[in-house]
Order: structure tokens, then sequence, then C-alpha cells
């Protein structure tokens, strides 16, 4: 049965995929004008041009064009950069990497933060822990990521000098210092998403401490932490586990800004120097590859949910 | 349920009727910001780069010596204009594609909510930037993607309300008394279904002001000498260590512009519930 939900979920990625890359696509269409004209400038050669057109297929028609550029995408062949003329998927999945690590990094940031402000809150009710958990699952989504990370950098870095103020090393060639690198950026990140698993557990935790079998484990003789970790989290983490899902790629998006407050060179870096670089071939990649994960990790927290949720019928 | 009695009940709820109040400040300012700012806000005094803040430059002034309150006033208007292209681009297209989708069902429905689908899947600062890119950079057309962003949204919302009012009664006694569907979307469908949408608009104001400060701030945006806070954060970035302030009040003012969109719209959830009960 569980196989059967598999398969289903899987036929809704596979449509999905086929429109999220028809979209991007078509940002080619948005052009306005003659779009080898505005990729290339006014002063661009007539031959330049006729290569270009040739090169990016525009002489075909639209539909022709998509399933060429589909099929290529398919082959991991992204096309070449307009700008330097490098391969696509080359500079994308050189990148890849380094983003992945920064989204993990603000992801475990985020669930362990969520969980430490909701637990409290719920434990230490009306308390003054309480109120710095409400406080900050109201702030963190209303506070812009690079304005904090600007504070943050203004703080650890310019006025204590603990963490560097820009840059990345990776984890593989040295761990402390990617640790020490990462630290603000991952912050910034995953502030929004603190306060969004904050808010979610808060409330779904406040609805099940409430429900009758907690009751009856209290009069049974349950202490109170034991409540909230055996039955309130239990129960509670179900509704955040979508959350997770979302905050993925929402967090993935987030990465243009934050990796270009903190110059990390990672896919949302490159999104942005093609966008200023008018290098379109290059944004088509970069964004169509971060779809691709946010898709997947959706249908990944889809099973999970399922897997978590015995009342789920398959 | 009258607007009065919505008005009333929202100013119950004290927070939501101060940001009410707040964002109404807000957008008067946006309009009659060019004729109140105490000096022009993009005029350099090299004389007096850096200022403090004083009775003459209440915030200071910047690295050009362009007054900061100055500045800040005239950036509301980016913010401002960002936020109602999010709820007016949306409010046109997405809810009547909201409305169609759910009313009509079929095939229609399929393929509205699959683009919808699709379309949601594509992180919304980076489908914003990619909309951006593709226009060509300036404020209008920044504001114009975030429009776009969030208009699946409206639909998706649209729809499922939709669908729930279409199965009442009372939208079955108007079809057998002969009410054509276009009728009966504009009488039955489109005011039962408006409070949520509203309480959506507000949730979105606050995103899309969020969303125009990130875009001005990658230079996506409001490009200079226009004015927005995200790009006044960006310009005061290089002066980090000299004045740290400077980031300081843009950053507040988008803070609290969101923060009201926020409350309001719990406050708007509140009030626009049919099973109000005064908290």
């Amino acid at each position: 049965m569980f196989l059967k939900y598999l398969a289903r979920r899987l036929l809704y990625v596979i449509p999905m995929l086929f429109i999220t890359t028809l979209i991007v696509f078509s940002f080619i269409l948005l052009i306005p004008g003659d779009p080898v004209l505005a990729l290339l400038g006014e002063n661009a050669t007539p031959e330049k041009i006729a290569q270009v057109r040739r090169d990016l297929g525009l002489d075909q028609p639209i539909i022709t064009q998509y399933f060429d550029w589909l099929k290529n995408a398919l082959q991991g062949d992204l096309g070449r950069s307009i700008f330097t003329g490098q391969y696509v998927h080359d500079a994308v999945f050189g990148r890849l990497a380094v983003t992945f690590q920064l989204v993990f990094v603000a992801m475990i940031i985020s669930v362990v933060g969520g969980m430490f402000f909701a637990i409290t809150s719920i434990y230490f009710p009306n308390s003054w822990m309480d109120y710095v958990a409400r406080f900050f699952g109201t702030m963190g989504s209303a506070i812009p990521n690079f304005w904090l990370a600007m504070l943050l950098v203004l703080f650890f870095s310019l006025k204590l000098g603990w963490v560097p103020a820009t840059g990345f090393t990776s984890i593989n060639d040295n761990p402390i210092d990617f640790f020490k690198g990462i630290l603000l950026p991952a912050i910034s990140l995953g502030a929004v998403g603190t306060a969004q698993i904050t808010r979610h557990l808060r409330s779904s935790l406040m609805e099940v401490m409430s429900a009758d079998y907690v009751r009856t484990a209290y009069s049974k003789g349950v202490k109170r932490w034991r409540a909230i970790f055996n039955h309130g989290l239990q129960n509670a983490m179900l509704p955040v586990v979508t959350t997770i899902g979302i905050l993925f790629g929402n967090l993935l998006g987030a990465t243009v800004v934050i990796e270009t407050v903190f110059a990390i060179p990672g896919m949302g870096q490159l999104a942005v120097n093609s966008i200023l670089q008018r290098d379109f071939t290059m944004l088509q990649g970069v964004v169509l590859v971060m779809i691709v994960m946010v898709i997947i990790i959706n249908f990944i927290t889809d099973i999970m949910y399922a897997i978590l949720d015995p009342r789920i019928e398959y | 349920m009258s607007i009065g009695t919505v008005f009333k009940r929202l100013m119950a709820e004290r927070l939501a009727f101060f940001s009410f109040i707040f964002l109404m400040v807000l957008v008067i300012i946006s309009i009659i910001a060019p004729f109140i700012v105490p000096y022009d806000p993009i005029e350099q005094d090299l004389m007096k780069v850096m200022a403090s803040p004083s009775a003459q430059h209440w915030l200071g002034t910047d690295e050009l010596g362009r007054d900061i309150f100055s500045r800040l006033l005239m950036g509301t208007k980016s913010a401002i204009q960002a936020g109602l292209f999010a709820i007016l681009i949306p409010l046109c297209i997405g809810v009547p594609m909201g409305i169609l989708s759910g009313y009509l069902g079929g095939v229609v429905d399929d393929i509205f909510m699959r683009i919808v689908d699709g379309i949601i899947a594509i992180p919304a600062i980076l489908l914003a930037l990619g909309i951006t890119g593709a226009l060509g950079i300036s404020l209008w057309n920044a504001m114009i993607a975030i429009g776009i962003v969030f208009t699946p949204q409206f639909a998706r919302l649209a729809r499922g309300q939709t669908l729930q009012i279409r199965s009442e009664p009372y939208v079955e006694a108007a079809k057998i008394s002969g009410a054509g569907a276009g009728w009966i979307m504009l009488k039955h469908i489109i005011p039962n279904i408006a409070p949520p949408i509203v309480v959506q608009a507000s949730f979105n104001l606050s995103f899309a002001i969020l969303v125009e400060a990130s875009l001005s701030f990658l230079g996506m945006g409001a490009q200079s000498p226009q004015i927005s806070w995200g790009n006044m954060i960006q310009q005061a970035y290089s002066m980090i260590n000299m004045n740290a302030w400077m980031i300081v009040y843009p950053g507040l003012a988008i803070i609290l512009t969101v923060l009201a969109g926020n409350f309001l719209g719990d406050g708007l959830r509140l009030a626009l519930d049919p099973k109000y009960r005064k908290t």
C-alpha cells in the first residue's frame, strides 16, 4: 500500500516538474522587444546577434524551443552562459554544495531554535521565557534578513572580531573555519525559520496539551516534561514537518540575498550576478536547479508525513 | 456583516487598530512626502556629510550630506506602492481565476490549478528576481513581479473558498430559481469569499514590503536616485564602520511596517470571523 502511495505522489511530481520548467523557460518571453538585442546590448554585431539567436534556438517556434531545451536539460545540459561562454551546469553544480551547506545549517538552526522556544514557552507559560519566545516568533518574520545579517556582522565581526564578515570555507577543507564562516549567514537565514517553527509548534503544542489523553496522562501522575516530550511533541511535530518542507524552499530562495551580503559563492549569488549581467541561460539554469531541489524536498516531506502519521490512508 | 461592524470589532482589537492607523498614516505620507520633507532627499550637501542627529537634521545626514529623515519619508512610497501592487494584481487576476476554477471545475480547474501549483513551488524571492531580470531592472518591474508572485496564492485561496460556497443551500436555491453563473458568482460567491481574501491581503502587504526591500537591496528594484528603504540599507552598508545608525533607521521602518501588516491581518481575521466573540 505504501508503495502505491509513493507511486501516486511521484506521478504528481512529474507534471509539476513539467509545469515549473515551462514557467522558467517562458521567462525569456517576458523580455520586452527582441531578447537577443536585450541580452547583447545595442552595440552587438549582426554576426553575434545571429549566432546567439541560433544558439538559443530563437529562430525556432516557441514549443520547439521548449522541448529542445527540456531534452537537453534532462541530459544535464543547460546550455552555455551568454556572458562567459561557461557551461551552465558546471557553474551551477559547482556552487550547489556551497548553497546546500548554508541552507542545511540554517535549517538546523530553525528547527532546533524553533523547538527550544516553543517548548520553553509551553513549559513556562506567562513567564519571561514565554514572552521572549513569543517575541522571537513575531519578530523573526518581520526582520529583513539582510538587515539582521548586517547587524550581526557589525557586532560579531567588526566590533568583536570573533568571526569573518565575508567568505566561505567548505566543510571538507577546514571544519573550524567552515563553522566560523557559516555561523552569521546561517543565523540570518534561519531567523525567519526559527520564528515560523516557534509559532507553528507552539500553537500545535497548545492544542495537543489540552487534549484528553494528555489530561489522562497527568491524572496518572505523569510529570509535566514527560507529558510534553512523550505525548505533546510526538503529535505536535506532525504539522511542523509540513512547515519544514515549505521552509526549505523559502530559505533556498533567501540565499540570493544572504549570499550577496556575505559574498558566499553559492547559487544565490550566481542568480543575482546573472541578472546583473543579463546572462539569461545562466539564470534559467540556476532557477531550474533550485526549483527541482524544492520539489524533491517537498516530495520527501510528503512521504515523511505519511510515514509519521499512522492515520494517513494510502 | 457590514463594514461598520467589522470596523467596530477591529477597534476593539487594540494592536490591530493601531496597526491600521499606522498603515493609513504611511499611505498618506507616501502620497504627500514630496511636499512635507524638510529637505530635498536627493540634494547633496557636502559641507554636512555624516552629521549627527540635530534640530536641523533629526536623524542626521548620510555620506553625501543628504537628510536621512527626508529620505526615510520618501522611501515610504516604494514600500507602500509595492504593498498595493501585491494586493491589486492578485485581486484582479488571481481571484477571478480562482473563482472561475472553483465554480466551473472540470478541465478549466485542472489546468488553472496545475499552473498555480507550479508557480507556488518556486520560492517567492527567486520568482520575483527571475521576472524582474526578464522584464528589465527597475522599481516598476520589481513591483509587477511582486504582484505576479502573489497571484497564485490568491487563486488557490479563492478557489478553495468558492468550492465551499458553491455547495451551500442558498447557492443551490439560486441555481434552481434560474440564476446564471455570472449572477451567482457576483452576488453570492464574491461577497462570501471576501473575508479570507481581505485577511490574506493584509499579510501579503507585509511580505511584499519585505520582498521589495530585498530586491532594492540587491539593486534589482529602486535605482538611485529613487529611494527605497532597501537601497538605503544597501548604501548605508558601505558606511557601517563610520555610522551604523544609518542602517538602523530604514531597517526599523521596514520592521514596523511589516509588523503592522501582520497585526492588522490577525485583527481582521478575528473581526471578520462570523463566530466572533469579544476577547
